[in-house]
């Protein structure tokens, strides 16, 4: 078991297993009603992120992607928490609009370039808050 | 390590719901995206552009309907972008199957909460093109990519990059996080576009303008370019066509023109400390390629003609007045789109250009744009427009094939049926 220190973006508690991506997607035009990766030029193109720990260096795109993440809590098919390397202002408000509308909490995290390294597909986290501290357990 | 978000008392009041829920949801939506962005204080704004009326699915229209709710109303002059409806013509919207009908009955639903929270009925892109527009310095928040653009290059207003949720938010508090593009540190140019090998006859074409700004966005990126060569007379809505492509094709949210933007009267007014910017040097041979690249259409016949995005000016619709007016009739089988917005509309009316463009067969499309909602016709493939964004959208948005043209192509080709176009036309 392995923790890691991040910063929080957004509150809430989370689990599950990293979908760790090779490239950052654009929520707009990037993620589907299905909750997987529609855009066709992305390396990770079908996967579906839904409860998954969504991993990536970054944001991306349109800032309309506050819309599709709202929606995607909404429907209660978005990833359970998102991992970055920096803040993100689209994301993070898709998040605090999706919480205040259906109280649903996901939480943002950001971590340092040597703790995202430590980070791989597949394996199973947990994140949980202290303050502005972020808890990222590996294989709890 | 960030420093903590500071808050004036009257700010902590509105936190704290003494100025009623819909403030207090508002101010939480703020201060957490200072937090985030590492913002100490908030700054007081002028006014606000919404881009959050386009409908994209119901979380957009809850969230308009809860301020609403909650008694929301906005602070400041508060104008709206297009929606996804044309309240005056809405039929041409069409609804042929259960999706075009949820986007229509939710797009009228989610424009008339945005004017139950005390919105201007602008329903444009352009509201810079409007009566008041922000003085050279002012703190603005304002949504949408290229009226970011051109409020910070074109107007010297300050705003950072808003989206969608945060700019209504923005507008019931009448506060912005200060950070990004409201500071003096942000907003000096990163890379020099140099274009002085350009003729003067490439110089003084439309279609040159979103060209340059599809090529500056995918060089700057999310950078501030600076544009030296520019006739210093160039147009506001050449300008206009330059910020909306970059916004595209990258993500620049400033640039600037020497000698003819207000914070570059010289380069190094531009360029602030950043003295050892890159230069990239713009050729007659890369316009080419760019707009080769951009051209999509393989096709020789053409459906239709989409001008005005952003949306038209009154110039640009006398312009289109001259090209067409007095020349060969539409050819069949061919629709001839301008997008605009209702101020601007109704003073081309008043200068008696609406009636005889009709006539000939302009639709125009007011509120809303051909590239955000269904307009064109079925089985439309090949569509000319003079917008670089147009033209980097379309194809995703509405899968169709577009050329970028000037305006003379784009009328030509709209009178035989045939796309017309120089591909070389840059010199």
């Amino acid at each position: 078991m392995t923790t890691i220190t991040g910063w929080r973006v957004t509150s809430g508690e989370a689990g599950g297993a990293v979908l760790k991506l090779d490239e950052p997607v654009s929520f707009w035009g990037g993620i589907g009603p299905e909750g997987d990766i529609i855009d066709v030029h992305h390396p990770q193109h079908g996967a579906i992120v839904t409860a998954r720990i969504l991993v990536m260096r970054s944001g991306r795109g349109s800032s309309s992607g506050t819309y599709v993440l709202a929606e995607l809590l909404r429907l209660g098919i978005a990833p359970a928490g998102i991992i970055l390397t920096e803040p993100d202002g689209i994301i993070a408000t898709g998040a605090l609009v999706a919480a205040e509308l259906y109280d649903a909490r996901m939480p943002i995290v950001t971590v340092s370039d040597e703790d995202y390294a430590r980070i791989e597909d597949g394996v199973t986290i947990s994140i949980a808050m202290d303050g502005d501290a972020a808890l990222i357990t590996l294989n709890p | 390590v960030a420093v903590p978000l500071t808050l004036t008392p009257v700010e902590e009041a509105m936190l704290a719901g003494e100025h009623g829920p819909a403030v207090a949801l508002s101010m939480r939506i703020i201060t957490e995206l200072g937090r985030i962005r590492g913002a100490e204080e908030l700054v007081d704004i002028e006014s606000v552009h919404i881009d959050g009326c386009i409908f994209y699915g119901q979380a957009g229209l809850d969230f308009a309907q809860k301020l609403v709710a909650l008694g929301g109303k906005v602070k400041v002059p508060t104008t709206v972008n297009v929606g996804s409806v044309d309240l005056i013509h809405p039929t041409l919207i069409l609804q042929n199957n259960d999706r075009e009908k949820w986007v229509y009955q939710g797009g009228r639903d989610l424009m008339q909460a945005y004017v139950d929270l005390g919105c201007r009925q602008t329903w444009t892109c352009a509201p810079y093109q409007m009566d008041s527009r922000p003085d050279v310095g002012a703190n603005i928040a304002w949504a949408e990519s290229n009226a970011i653009v051109f409020a910070n290059s074109v107007l010297g207003a300050r705003t950072d990059r808003y989206g969608d949720f945060v700019d209504i938010a923005a507008a019931i508090t009448g506060k912005a996080p200060r950070g990004g593009l409201h500071l003096d540190s942000e907003r000096h140019g990163d890379v020099i576009l140099d274009c002085t090998s350009l003729s003067p006859e490439t110089l003084a074409l439309d279609v040159t303008y979103p060209v340059l700004g599809y090529l500056a966005g995918a060089i700057a990126g999310t950078t501030n370019p600076v544009l030296v060569g520019i006739p210093s007379d160039v147009s506001e809505d050449s300008l206009k066509a330059v910020g909306a492509a970059a916004a595209s094709s990258g993500g620049v949210a400033l640039f600037h023109v020497v000698g003819r933007t207000p914070e570059a009267p010289t380069l190094e007014a531009a360029l602030g400390p950043n003295v050892d910017a890159p230069v990239q040097h713009i050729t007659a041979q890369r316009l080419n390629a760019a707009r080769q690249e951009l051209s999509t259409a393989r096709e020789d016949k053409l459906d239709a003609v989409s001008l005005g995005t952003p949306h038209a000016s009154v110039d640009e619709i006398g312009e289109a007045y001259d090209a067409i007016i007095g020349g060969p009739a539409l050819a069949e089988g061919v629709a001839f789109y301008i997008s605009t917005g209702r101020s601007v509309f109704a003073e081309a009316d008043r200068r008696g250009w609406v009636k005889p463009l009709e006539e000939w067969g302009v639709t125009f499309v007011l509120d809303t744009c051909t590239y955000v909602t269904s307009i064109l016709r079925p089985g439309t493939r090949t569509v000319m427009t003079n917008s670089g964004k147009w033209a980097h959208y379309a194809p995703g948005n509405m899968g169709v094939d577009v050329v970028l043209a000037t305006l003379g192509e784009c009328v030509e080709s709209a009178t035989t049926g045939h796309v017309t176009w120089n591909r070389e036309l840059f010199t």
